[in-house]
């Protein structure tokens, strides 16, 4: 009896503190992490409909049928019940396969990888995690920062993710998915955010000694207008990232300031992507990887 | 290179306080046995009767005493996170700097699953499952010994890295390229790749010996789909060892060529690819949770079943429902990384198969409950485990369907909402049968019985501590924060860390009580004898023999003709009785090859951890001399002879018949 008190008065506290609570993947501000909160309560929903009777049961049968009941009916080879077989079979088949036909087309729905069904053209910013600091390019504006980044709200934002270092994970728990970060890979997340605001961004892989301050923020501003005037501001930066100030930026430092960088050499993502590559047929694989994104671009231009 | 390789004065941490105080205390107690053992002259006894033994029962034993000690030292581990976090709010650093936390959750889950969960769940099968299947022993007794040996030889590594060197600081997934030498130069990682690499051995042999047992030990009439639910589900978790260990040993040969002969499986560079880590370690790593698991539905299958007086309900649905799992375990493994970038079809597919696998799961819970239907359950220690089980668990279960739903998992990922799922089926699962197990088999394996009370006690906390601990991960998780944090600055956060650090120490205070509940059982153990060995009136074979058993189990090999076997000659009314005439008994000798071929393997491991090349080459040929020589002793079986059988089977059942007329 106890525990059940326990649970639920834990599972009532738990979801009347957490709706009060701002922040974390209860409180979304963008479409992505709406559907996603809407997914989590919706399956717990349906599993819950098997899963409340179960402990209900569980405590009945263990209280009715204890020891020194003598009045309950005692049936010692009592072992096998066809209907009662087939309906334990069935209720989870059904409720599974009503979560597998969910799950199927949530996660057709939510692929990290699609773009946003959305009327404006999304921006592009490329993402490399490093040790332990995360820097964000521009390419189309051009410019650099670290640990923050900012994009303008209701304007599908697609990352491009790759790593200098270890795994780590790009996360901005209000706005939705998170997606790895690999050493000589691309991968991609397309996030938005409905309002305006700063959030909290994360990696969520641990990636070694100075993970837990790999923090950022992500800022969503009110109109392209005032994205655009910290665009332009970030430009009046004197900093400049190239060749020579990226590798003194790579080296592993903790707990970085955010920074910015006015300019930016145009290739430095691909860079890090295929630096990896030595010469094992990198000629190929670069020529690859250049048509990959050419459509992809040309796919972002439609 | 100097002759001891990499290892120097410089290697034991002095300035790590909270290291040197454990040491000094790990030290004390040592000496403290050692001086009892001498003192009492129990040194004979000790090596004779246990260290050598191929006895699978003393064998069984002594893996729950290595995964009680285990679980002190990841115990230990977990309060020192749970605190450091409680402490570490608001931006403070706490006391733990990501130097030593960063060894310490590594090595708390190492320890928990290799060598506490599985040295429990083995020990529980060795003292077990030869006894349910009506066996004398193993199929091959000395390899059993080895493979104890071979799980210590692990531990022990494991253990040398407190006061030696570091342990891995890369989680106890060691996900390459952190764990490459570039970013781990350190020997933390070589400490984790050879206690994992020699343990790991030790269990696929494990995994091999006791599944040739059930395929040609069972006693005269046992068909398979007469076998005990608990050695169906130990049979289905060594079919899991024995498909998915390989793969383990295979993944860290890799990772082992990786850092000592700059291979370029894993790394950045050179064309390794780390994702191909990830999908081997999770190919070993998802059965091996069912490999914990399953063995532990088996036990509470037998303990509803006996405390309920109750025949199990749907043996043949519980039967093929373990197999479901054991296969569907199989084909799930990529739902641990659904946030690495596969397309949507291959996430949806490992999800749904994810999901069928809580189907048969679901039916072994309502097998459960009606297996209770209709009976007379009596509340014991293990029924409360159970019954503590069926509740938490329901609620792990649906927590973990919900992380294979990838459109969750892409917000729930690495989140404390999953490390609350993994609790919450692993100690809410496999501890809480485990512990169901120890309090079930205990009088049988020791011939005494525990205290009933203090282990009462004992599972309340352990069932109110975790739900205080765990249930705010829960909601730690769905507030965005993430595992292997070292500190964090988040007021809302603060208040769920606080109660998740009370729980743990809820936890603590279960744990002091098993400890006390032993002791006290011990001391007391004259007054709670297990005289006919059948306290609980047990279902099958492993009832009928003495307690403790026999070294030679049974006398005279039973002849089975019911699932229930030793109900069914109850019922028959031919339990105690004696043979017209005894035969020889075939028994095989005790022997210390075990002790010597993992000891040299922990030496070849030790040296390759250090770069000691020339004590590898010697330990490795110790192995191989310890093997070539026990392959060609002679000397390894002898026969009891019909006389002395006589004699202690007359014993038994004269102390058996004494009992009865007490009962009359």
């Amino acid at each position: 009896m106890l525990i059940r008190k326990l649970g639920y008065s834990v599972l009532t506290a738990s979801i009347l503190l957490l709706s009060g609570c701002e922040g974390g993947v209860l409180d979304p501000k963008g479409q992505v992490g709406i559907d996603e909160k809407y997914l989590i309560v919706v399956a717990t929903v349906l599993m819950l409909l098997v899963v409340i009777p179960v402990i209900g049961m569980t405590l009945y049968f263990a209280w009715r049928y204890r020891e020194g009941r003598e009045h309950e009916i005692y049936d010692p080879k009592w072992a096998h019940s066809t209907k009662i077989e087939v309906v334990v079979w069935l209720i989870p088949i059904v409720i599974i396969a009503i979560l597998g036909t969910l799950t199927w087309y949530s996660t057709q729905e939510l692929d990290p990888y699609k773009p946003l069904d959305h009327e404006h053209k999304p921006i592009t910013i490329q993402v490399v995690s490093l040790n332990w600091k995360w820097l964000f390019i521009y390419p189309e504006q051009g410019i650099a920062t670290i640990n923050e980044v900012v994009f303008p709200k209701d304007v599908p934002v697609e990352f491009k993710i790759t790593s200098d270092t270890t795994m780590n994970s790009f996360f901005i728990p209000q706005l939705g998915s998170q997606i790895y970060s690999m050493e000589g890979m691309t991968t991609r997340l397309n996030l938005i955010a409905n309002e305006a605001g700063e959030f909290d961004g994360i990696s969520a892989n641990y990636s070694g000694a100075g993970f837990t301050g790999m923090k950022f923020k992500a800022i969503a501003k009110n109109s392209e207008l005032e994205f655009e005037q910290w665009v332009s501001a970030v430009k009046h930066s004197p900093a400049k990232l190239g060749d020579q100030s990226y590798a003194q930026l790579a080296k592993p430092s903790e707990n970085n300031p955010v920074n910015y960088y006015g300019s930016v050499d145009s290739q430095l993502f691909q860079h890090i992507v295929m630096q990896f590559m030595g010469n094992m047929n990198s000629h190929d694989m670069y020529e690859d990887h250049q048509e990959h994104s050419a459509q992809m671009h040309m796919q972002a231009e439609d | 290179m100097s002759l001891l390789g990499n290892l120097s004065l410089d290697a034991i941490p002095y300035h790590e306080p909270i290291i040197m105080v454990t040491l000094a205390v790990i030290g004390v107690i040592g000496l403290a046995v050692v001086g009892l053992i001498t003192k009492y002259q129990k040194w004979g006894v000790l090596w004779h009767n246990w260290l050598t033994s191929v006895d699978h029962k003393r064998l069984g034993i002594m893996y729950i005493i290595l995964a009680l000690i285990m679980l002190i030292r990841g115990f230990s581990d977990a309060i020192m996170m749970r605190t450091q976090l409680a402490l570490a709010t608001n931006g403070a650093q706490g006391y733990l700097p990501p130097e030593h936390y960063d060894q310490i959750f590594t090595a708390h889950g190492i320890i928990m699953i290799i060598f506490m969960a599985m040295p429990f769940m083995i020990g529980l099968m060795n003292i077990v499952l030869p006894l349910q299947i009506g066996a004398r022993d193993v199929a091959f007794p000395f390899m059993n010994n080895l493979s104890f040996w071979l799980a210590a030889a692990g531990a022990v590594l494991i253990n040398i890295s407190l006061g030696l060197g570091e342990f891995a600081k890369t989680g106890w997934l060691a996900y390459p390229p952190l764990s490459e030498m570039s970013f781990s130069p350190g020997v933390g990682v070589d400490y984790y790749i050879w206690a994992l690499q020699i343990s790991g051995i030790g269990t696929l042999l494990t995994g091999v010996n006791f599944l040739a047992t059930v395929f040609k030990m069972r006693a005269p009439g046992m068909k398979l789909m007469q076998m005990p639910i608990f050695t169906w589900a130990c049979t289905w978790a060594n079919i899991l060892i024995v498909a998915s260990f390989p793969i383990l040993t295979a993944v860290l040969g890799l990772l082992t060529l990786d850092r000592y002969l700059d291979f370029h499986f894993f790394t950045n560079d050179g064309g390794g690819n780390a994702m191909m880590y990830i999908n081997l370690f999770w190919a070993w790593g998802h059965p091996e949770v069912y490999i914990l698991v399953l063995p532990a539905f088996g036990i509470f299958s037998e303990v509803i079943s006996t405390f309920t007086g109750k025949r199990l309900f749907g043996y043949t649905s519980m039967v093929w429902a373990s197999g479901a799992i054991s296969i569907l375990g199989f084909v799930v493994w990529l739902h641990h990384f659904f946030t690495m970038g596969s397309s949507a079809d291959v996430n949806a597919f490992f999800g749904v198969m994810t999901m069928i696998i809580a189907i048969p799961t679901g039916v072994k819970l309502f097998n459960w409950l009606f297996t209770m239907y209709r009976g007379r359950l009596r509340i014991t220690v293990p029924v409360l485990w159970t019954l503590g089980f069926m509740v938490t668990f329901s609620i792990g279960g649906m927590t973990g369907v919900l992380l294979a739903v990838p459109g969750a998992d892409y917000v729930l990922h690495n989140s404390l909402f999953l490390v609350a799922h993994f609790h919450n089926t692993i100690i809410g699962g496999a501890v809480f049968g485990y512990m169901a197990g120890f309090a079930f088999w205990f009088p049988k394996a020791t011939g005494f019985h525990l205290n009933e009370r203090l282990g009462k006690y004992s599972f309340w906390c352990w069932q109110i501590g975790f739900y205080v601990a765990f249930m705010p991960l829960y909601v730690l998780g769905f507030l965005g924060m993430t595992r292997r944090l070292n500190h964090t600055n988040n007021p809302d956060w603060n208040i769920w860390l606080y109660i998740a650090a009370v729980g743990a120490l809820i936890i603590f205070v279960g744990i002091i009580l098993q400890f006390v509940q032993l002791y006290v059982s011990i001391r007391d153990r004259e007054q709670n004898p297990d005289v006919d060995g059948d306290p609980w009136n047990g279902h099958t074979l492993e009832w009928s023999t003495a307690s403790p058993p026999q070294f030679y189990n049974f006398a005279v090999l039973p002849k089975v003709h019911d699932i229930d076997a030793f109900t069914d000659m109850k019922e028959k009314g031919i339990e105690y009785q004696a043979p017209d005439e005894y035969m020889p008994i075939h028994m095989p000798r005790n022997t210390a090859a075990g002790m010597q071929i993992a000891g040299a393997a922990g030496i070849v491991g030790f040296a390759l951890i250090w770069h000691i090349w020339w004590l590898a080459i010697v330990g490795t040929l110790g192995m191989v001399v310890a093997l070539i020589a026990r392959c060609y002793a002679k000397d390894v079986d002898y026969y009891v002879e019909p006389q002395e059988v006589a004699e202690i089977e007359r014993a038994h059942l004269a102390s058996v018949a004494t009992v009865k007329e007490e009962a009359l």
